[in-house]
């Protein structure tokens, strides 16, 4: 099985028309099985195809012509258009909204977050490639290329969600590379405020016969780590967790802020080594390199399988 | 973005909530004008952006306007880790009875702001929050729905405020609500917020913080405060060689080649693809490599962008070799930036094989960057060798070089 999407899954790419977004388009037709986009939305643009996808100007067009709900969004339109689409999205009916757009300001994001919560929808992202399902399906721009993602990704136990976009590929990359495949792979964006945090997604994986392990990518930043190591303690999850830590040498800079908006050093509490310490305590190991996460992996999910 | 003192004590009265009769002004005379027009004991306080002011001499008291301004000529020249004042803030002293603290700040976990309230204000409120939690009250509200004044009594309420400074204080913490969310704020703090003889309350300091990729919003605002487009308003000013890199960056719009930050090492980095900046910049850490700079570049840069990034971080002086490393890209073209940063080498006269320590860029377009890197003499490492161990590599190198 998967999280989020699986072979089924309708979805449409709100600002299709845009260079990357045809594209992205492209590479999610051909990967796998062939992702289901049913359509594409850019106003004014009433007619058109991309890669044979019939272009709308609204999102209700797009559902009328699908002739029933339609499951997702791939959101990619300027940051100052970006929560209208989302919001149009949200209101005829469609529950997982993937956005690829950068520089969000967070108030914009937290209205589209909570405007999804009210209405039993899913964000992922902003600032985010999407998700994949190896083999079966993706849901943006995650892994590039069909043929560049089939080199990365395989089919597996492994969950893997990540805060950069491109780290998301080089540790399934490393996981394949080494026999541990993945049920699914979700990039969630680095922001100050995302629509789904690791913790937000554990009980889907939890609930997921084929996921055996977490494997999540962090950065400095934030209270996300935290969060999680609390989830994990208070659910007795059945999934070990390795976790890879990036961005240690900004303990020694506080007050820069390197790469992702969401990597500003606020406090002591958003700290690398503050947080390694608390996945720690939590059960959670935290790898010194990449290259070590399949061997930690496979030795914890062989002690879980021993002591079940 | 951070707001000096008195630009956050003008988007306070803008808001409606009371200040004092304070001025602004860049001129010890004119201090001295602002005191007499306020008549009667002042503070002056340095406009700088960085804490400790006070313990810096920064913050000063007066009873005539002579003495006030001599202290704004001694403020208005002291430099404060590092930061020349804006200016000075002639402010009048106000007497209180009692010193009450109001925030709003974002909670990432609930994805929602945060009124922040406690009836302790003037000092840390962290401490407070530690020391006295009964004291300060907490609420969460909506993104959508406006703050309402049942919400701001609410939280007053909580920490045992009751009487008229309860009903006084509603429509501040209201308007303070209001302000964070229609300015974008991820800060706005009124500390402390005083309340006068008469019972009114009135707010003796403000801090406030815009985030940056709101700021195109907000230019009306701005424009007003005297706020250039190109005031970045970091916790320091970017060097010469940062500078470079935005330039480099906004050469064009494909891809991103810029966001430099400099060290003191002699390890160029050309690093990137988000989070791959990260990692790589520990890794070389790690094996004992001292970097140049940390840098980002990704998004499928040109080639002349990839040439420009390599050409600033080879010609930073004390730089030996430069390292060019990326986690797997998928829409960045590996052979564009291996063309880029070859011709950096050589149109500055170097030998690629020797001035690039490493090439990992694993991705679209692969083989064809290998091929121009083989033809270079460059050592270059696919997917198989990992970021960490290209990194090692490159340290080694520079290692022998020196």
């Amino acid at each position: 099985m998967s999280i989020l999407v699986d072979e089924t899954t309708t979805f449409i790419v709100q600002g299709i028309t845009g260079r990357e977004a045809v594209n992205l388009t492209r590479e999610c037709l051909d990967y796998g099985k062939g992702a289901k986009v049913v359509g594409g939305v850019t106003p004014g643009r009433l007619g058109r195809e991309v890669h044979g996808v019939p272009v709308f100007d609204t999102v209700q067009q797009a559902v009328a012509h699908h002739g029933a709900p339609i499951d997702g969004s791939v959101v990619t339109v300027p940051p100052a258009f970006t929560k209208d689409a989302v919001f149009e999205a949200i209101e005829n009916g469609i529950k997982t909204i993937v956005i690829v757009t950068e520089r969000i300001p967070r108030r914009d994001v937290a209205q589209m977050v909570e405007l999804a919560a009210l209405r039993g929808a899913r964000i992922i992202g902003p600032n985010c490639l999407g998700i994949i399902v190896p083999d079966v399906i993706k849901m943006g721009g995650i892994g590039g290329p069909a043929k560049d993602a089939a080199k990365a990704y395989s089919p597996g136990p492994i969950g893997v969600i990540s805060r950069s976009g491109g780290m998301t590929t080089e540790m399934s990359s490393t996981l394949t590379a080494a026999g541990l495949g993945q049920s699914t792979a979700v990039s969630i964006g680095g922001d100050a405020i995302i629509g789904q945090s690791y913790a937000e997604l554990m009980p889907l994986f939890e609930a997921d016969e084929q996921t055996q392990g977490i494997v999540i990518y962090t950065e400095p930043g934030g209270r996300m780590e935290a969060e999680l190591a609390r989830w994990v303690t208070e659910n007795d999850s059945r999934l070990p967790i390795v976790a890879f830590m990036a961005g240690r040498f900004m303990d020694e800079m506080p007050g820069m802020s390197f790469g992702h908006a969401g990597t500003i050093v606020e406090g002591k509490e958003d700290t690398a080594t503050e947080k390694i310490a608390r996945l720690a305590e939590a059960g959670i190991t935290v790898a010194e390199e990449i290259s070590e996460i399949p061997d930690i992996m496979k030795a914890k999910i062989a002690e879980r399988s021993v002591s079940a | 973005m951070r707001f000096f003192e008195y630009e956050a004590r003008e988007i306070v009265k803008r808001a409606g909530i009371p200040v004092t009769d304070y001025g602004f002004t860049t001129d010890a005379q004119e201090a001295k004008e602002i005191a007499a027009r306020i008549g009667g004991p002042t503070v002056i306080k340095s406009q700088v952006l960085s804490g400790g002011r006070m313990k810096a001499g920064g913050v000063k008291f007066a009873d005539t306007p002579e003495e006030a301004e001599a202290h704004a000529k001694d403020i208005l020249a002291l430099e404060i880790n590092g930061h020349v004042p804006r200016g000075v803030l002639v402010d009048p002293r106000a007497e209180f009875e009692q010193e009450y603290y109001a925030g709003v700040v974002w909670d990432g976990i609930r994805k929602k702001p945060v009124m922040i309230f406690s009836p302790v204000g003037g000092i840390d409120i962290e401490q407070v929050a530690e020391e006295q939690p009964d004291k300060v009250g907490r609420r969460h509200f909506s993104n959508i729905l406006p703050f309402g004044d049942f919400e701001a009594k609410e939280v007053i309420a909580s920490t045992g405020v009751t009487g008229s400074a309860l009903n006084r204080l509603v429509p501040i913490l209201t308007r303070l609500a209001k302000l964070f969310v229609e300015n974008d704020m991820t800060l706005a703090e009124i500390n402390p917020l005083a309340r006068l003889a008469d019972g009114s309350f009135v707010a003796l300091d403000a801090h406030m913080d815009m985030e940056n990729e709101a700021r195109g919003r907000h230019k009306a605002l701005l424009k007003d405060l005297g706020v250039g487009d190109d005031e970045t308003r970091e916790a320091r000013e970017p060097t010469a060689f940062e500078l470079a890199g935005e330039a480099v960056d906004s050469q064009d719009h494909r891809g991103v080649a810029g966001n430099v930050t400099e060290f003191n090492g002699n390890l160029g980095l050309v690093i990137g693809a988000g989070g791959g900046s990260l990692t790589l910049f520990d890794a070389v850490r790690k094996y004992g490599g001292d970097p140049a700079n940390y840098c980002e570049i990704g998004g499928n840069p040109s080639v002349s962008k990839a040439k420009g990034l390599a050409k600033l971080v080879l010609s930073k002086p004390g730089v030996d070799k430069i390292a060019v490393m990326m986690s797997i890209v998928s829409n960045t073209r590996v052979d564009i930036v291996a063309r880029g940063v070859i011709a950096a080498c050589l149109e500055l006269g170097m030998d690629p094989a020797e001035k690039i320590a490493i090439f990992r860029i694993p991705g679209a377009w692969e083989e064809e960057g290998f091929k121009i890197l083989e033809r270079y003499g460059v050592e270059y490492a696919d997917r198989s060798v990992s970021m960490h161990e290209a990194a090692r590599r490159a340290v080694e190198k520079i290692g022998a070089a020196s």
